[in-house]
């Protein structure tokens, strides 16, 4: 799916850039698109040295256990054959833990090192394992308890109730995820059963 | 308050690490030299898919969208303003807080489309960029259907937004 949705946008641009005779910023971006990558990838190398160590610190202290007793009654049903005193695990109780907290810039390193763990302990080759969809889907549906981003640009743009909104995002986010979790393990499922027959 | 929570975060980690004896100079160098190759893995797979979003963005593509789809978001509620929010959420969070910020400019926040634009920016992430980084740091190529239920999560994200706005806002 991943080949045919970045042939699509990249074919896709250059009909549509015809079309709207935008093709000048069309070709300033295929040329420097690579170097806001090169940016953002400077940026990613330093938060995952930064929360890699810190999770480092955070297991030799036993923090990692403690959230993970924490989040296991919950997730066991979610990731299913995952050991759940693994090193997997714990990292993915880490990226939660940083979500709910709204700490994108730590979630986001400690959910690449929840994916390499897996990938080290499921040895899924080629294609992905089912509970590597479940935690990429855990991350694509905003788990964030504040809505803080949205919150502050409320108050600069002068909302008279910048946080009136916090329960809509709660019923929305977690409906959302709902919807994305159940979609991911009935597609599993059905992709499982027709492999049998 | 929000400026708190990551130096506490991290304090925490620290004194807890003092007082269970760990050797916290030498973990976190430890952990981070792990981290370095790892991160070298997302190079390439972000420069592919940044190329296809940034010229997919430039190409105005999204506003010939939101045209051609209006008529079906107006029978679901979902108010016109936010339809490139909706639109550019999945694969751009630095473009979705843009066409935010203009969608607040344009109507009031406290206007029905500009709650339903702070929900929407709330209870939703940048799918397109958290699968590509995600995945591209480990060998998987396929997928399966990480990239549909992830996007079923951000529709049913959309219409709530619209939905609950409605129940409990007006």
């Amino acid at each position: 799916m991943i080949n045919r949705i970045f042939a699509a946008m990249i074919a896709l641009s250059v009909i549509f850039g015809t079309l709207s005779g935008n093709m000048d910023q069309v070709c300033d971006a295929a040329l420097n698109s690579c170097v806001e990558a090169v940016d953002l990838f400077l940026y990613l190398l330093g938060g995952m040295c930064m929360w890699g160590g810190l999770m480092r610190i955070a297991e030799k202290a036993g923090i990692t256990d403690a959230l993970s007793e924490l989040f296991k009654p919950l997730l066991k049903h979610i990731f299913k054959g995952l050991d759940l005193n693994g090193g997997a695990f714990r990292a993915i109780c880490m990226n939660i833990t940083a979500n709910l907290l709204g700490l994108g810039n730590a979630a986001t390193p400690l959910g690449l090192e929840a994916m390499r763990r897996l990938e080290l302990e499921e040895r899924p080759g080629n294609t992905t394992s089912r509970n590597m969809i479940m935690f990429v889907v855990l991350n694509t549906a905003s788990i964030t308890l504040i809505p803080t981003t949205a919150a502050s640009l409320r108050i600069r743009h002068g909302s008279a109730a910048p946080m009136e909104i916090l329960p809509c995002v709660l019923i929305t986010s977690a409906c959302a995820l709902a919807a994305g979790l159940s979609s991911a393990a009935a597609l599993d499922s059905i992709s499982k059963r027709r492999k049998r027959k | 308050m929000s400026t708190y929570v990551i130096p506490v975060f991290i304090g925490l980690i620290m004194v807890i690490g003092i007082i269970k004896k760990v050797d916290v100079f030498g973990e976190f160098t430890d952990g981070a030299k792990e981290s370095i190759g790892a991160a070298f893995e997302i190079l390439p797979s972000l420069i592919a898919l940044m190329t296809a979003i940034g010229m997919f963005k430039a190409s105005g593509g999204l506003d010939m969208l939101s045209g051609i789809i209006s008529p079906l978001t107006d029978l679901l509620g979902f108010p016109r303003e936010c339809i490139p929010l909706a639109l550019i959420r999945p694969i751009s969070g630095s473009g979705a807080l843009a066409v935010f910020e203009s969608i607040l400019t344009e109507v009031s926040p406290d206007s029905y489309a500009g709650r339903v634009a702070s929900v929407v920016i709330g209870s939703t992430e940048t799918t397109f960029y958290t699968i590509a980084v995600y995945y591209g740091i480990t060998k998987v190529r396929n997928t399966r259907h990480a990239i549909a239920s992830s996007l079923t999560a951000d529709f049913t994200g959309f219409i709530l937004s619209a939905l609950t706005v409605r129940l409990f806002l007006h």
